[in-house]
């Protein structure tokens, strides 16, 4: 269904180019009970993730455990309510919020959402999805422009999971964020489980997605637990909870995607029913694994 | 018309249809897939009011606060997509319930989580050294002013607010027993702690606060509570490593 990129031009310079200075290895989503365990026994995590809401305070714990652990972890911030898909204009106080946290913090890579969460003044606390029309595009360009000039610096965005799909959208979604990224210079941030959920909610092959997809914008894959339910017709509807382990599919799905894309920093997310140390440093050892195997047989 | 006014309408109110124009794969009509979204919005939303409020949480249950904040996040979404601080309308929206009147005290239950949570976040500021207290003679300790550090807060209550936090939060703590209480919270550390005040002490330091001198402000206590002892608050203050400036 998807338009296959051809790859066949070898790209010059490092993969994650201008877009991120993560290093290509594992990283974890940072989880406050984990912090004691990740300076004890981090391997083979090699950065972190953070949400940026959640160190929008004025102190404390939180701000402290993100100093200290910025002194021993490259660090990205992952933004989730900027609402850059959103239809009116951005949260000024918001953006403002945002600018001084990477100011301070000076992380090696920010990412947002191809999602919006406020309507009216009124934040939703969810990504919610977005017609893919002309107009659509000219109105996120433009957030994302804003976004870059306030911060300073380009940003990564990310494909959602869908759970449907807008009677007027004329772009597919990688031709879209495609067009994003070639008019405002932004990189991708790569989710495969989001690419698996929602291929299997709107009935594609997600191998044909990432084919359609440029992988050479690409400064970070995202990698999560989804839940299982069913529609109104007894379909799967996979839900992207982050709740649980990666599924075998979606690890192989990574493995195909970094065949194509070569080594990239990939991350882990565990957001809800957060475990225990040992069972995220797992997750983390797995991806390093595909990460290892594709540097082999490079 | 605006895609995300008829969106988030029908998230808030299950009731509404599902909007027109959304599909699955083979272009049909959504149907059940939209209650991804109106269940996400809802359940995140629940989950940060358990968190923001435990001690209200614990007094209601889970599944009666589950009921109750779905019902004030359709009448009260956030205005922020910062959630530290979601909540702030949640005490009064109790207060104003008839099926909780018989709870009268839980209001300021909900103040008191507020206030805990607003400490924890609250900026960093450096104490002063205690031993400078001591040198001071009590001339200069009355003519002096001082600054609090932004995480202590004072909460007044006229119910017992201190004794059913600890109820509810503490092994073996005693039965809360009827009568006003008010709360001092700093934060020596990284985690709040909230203190019972003795009588006029939350009125010393609303005063100390204001920039009264500790003459001023242990004169405005005593007239209200002629017993008032400055010393038991003071300590509290400088245990909780709350004062961080002085000045004459």
């Amino acid at each position: 269904m998807f338009d296959t990129l051809d790859r066949s031009a070898p790209s010059d310079g490092p993969s994650n180019g201008p877009f991120s200075r993560l290093p290509n290895a594992a990283g974890v989503g940072y989880k406050p009970q984990h912090f004691q365990s990740l300076l004890d026994d981090a391997a083979p995590v090699k950065w972190l993730e953070i949400h940026a809401e959640n160190y929008m305070g004025d102190g404390g714990r939180p701000l402290a455990q993100l100093r200290h652990l910025a002194e021993r972890f490259p660090m990205s911030v992952h933004g989730v309510g900027l609402s850059i898909g959103g239809e009116g204009p951005l949260d000024a106080d918001h953006l403002a919020r945002l600018r001084h946290l990477i100011d301070w913090l000076q992380p090696a890579s920010f990412s947002e959402h191809l999602a919006w969460s406020t309507h009216d003044s009124h934040f939703f606390n969810d990504l919610l999805p977005l017609p893919y029309t002309d107009q659509s595009l000219t109105r996120i360009c433009e957030h994302i422009d804003q976004v870059q000039t306030t911060l300073g610096r380009r940003m990564l965005l990310e494909n959602p999971s869908s759970y449907l799909a807008f009677a007027e959208s004329t772009w597919e979604e990688p031709a879209f964020l495609q067009e994003i990224a070639r008019r405002t210079g932004c990189g991708l941030l790569l989710d495969v489980n989001n690419v698996f959920v929602s291929a299997t909610n709107l009935d594609y092959r997600p191998q044909d997605y990432i084919d359609a997809y440029p992988l050479d914008l690409v400064g970070e894959i995202h990698l999560g637990g989804h839940d299982e339910d069913e529609d109104d017709h007894g379909r799967p509807l996979l839900i992207d909870s982050h709740g649980a382990e990666v599924t075998d599919p979606v690890w192989a799905l990574l493995d195909y995607t970094l065949a194509r894309s070569g080594p990239k920093p990939t991350l882990v997310e565990w957001d809800t029913d957060v475990p225990e140390w040992p069972l995220l440093q797992a997750e983390a050892l797995r991806a390093a694994a595909a990460l290892e195997r594709v540097r082999e047989t490079a | 018309m605006s895609r995300e006014r008829d969106f988030t309408s029908a998230i808030l109110d299950a009731r509404l249809p599902v909007p027109s124009g959304l599909q699955d794969g083979h272009s049909q009509p959504a149907g059940r897939r939209f209650s991804v979204y109106r269940n996400n919005v809802a359940v995140s939303l629940t989950q940060a009011l358990h968190q923001g409020f435990p001690t209200v949480a614990r007094l209601l249950g889970p599944d009666n606060m589950d009921g109750l904040a779905g019902q004030f996040l359709r009448a009260h979404p956030p205005t922020s997509p910062v959630l530290t601080h979601y909540g702030d309308a949640f005490p009064a929206y109790l207060e104003r319930l008839p099926q909780l009147a018989h709870l009268g005290y839980l209001g300021d239950m909900a103040r008191l989580d507020c206030a805990l949570r607003r400490s924890y976040h609250a900026a960093d500021a450096p104490p002063i050294d205690a031993q400078l207290l001591a040198t001071l003679s009590p001339e200069a300790l009355l003519a002096s002013r001082f600054r609090f550090a932004p995480a202590l807060c004072v909460l007044r209550s006229r119910w017992p607010i201190h004794s059913i936090w600890r109820y509810n939060t503490q092994e073996g703590a005693p039965k809360p027993a009827a009568g006003p209480e008010d709360v001092l919270i700093t934060r020596p550390d990284y985690d709040p702690v909230p203190e019972r005040l003795p009588p006029g002490a939350a009125l010393w330091i609303e005063a100390l606060q204001s920039g009264d001198t500790l003459a001023t402000a242990t004169e405005t206590a005593c007239a209200a509570v002629p017993d008032f002892d400055l010393s038991a608050p003071l300590a509290l203050l400088i245990e909780g490593r709350a004062l961080t400036d002085i000045s004459r």
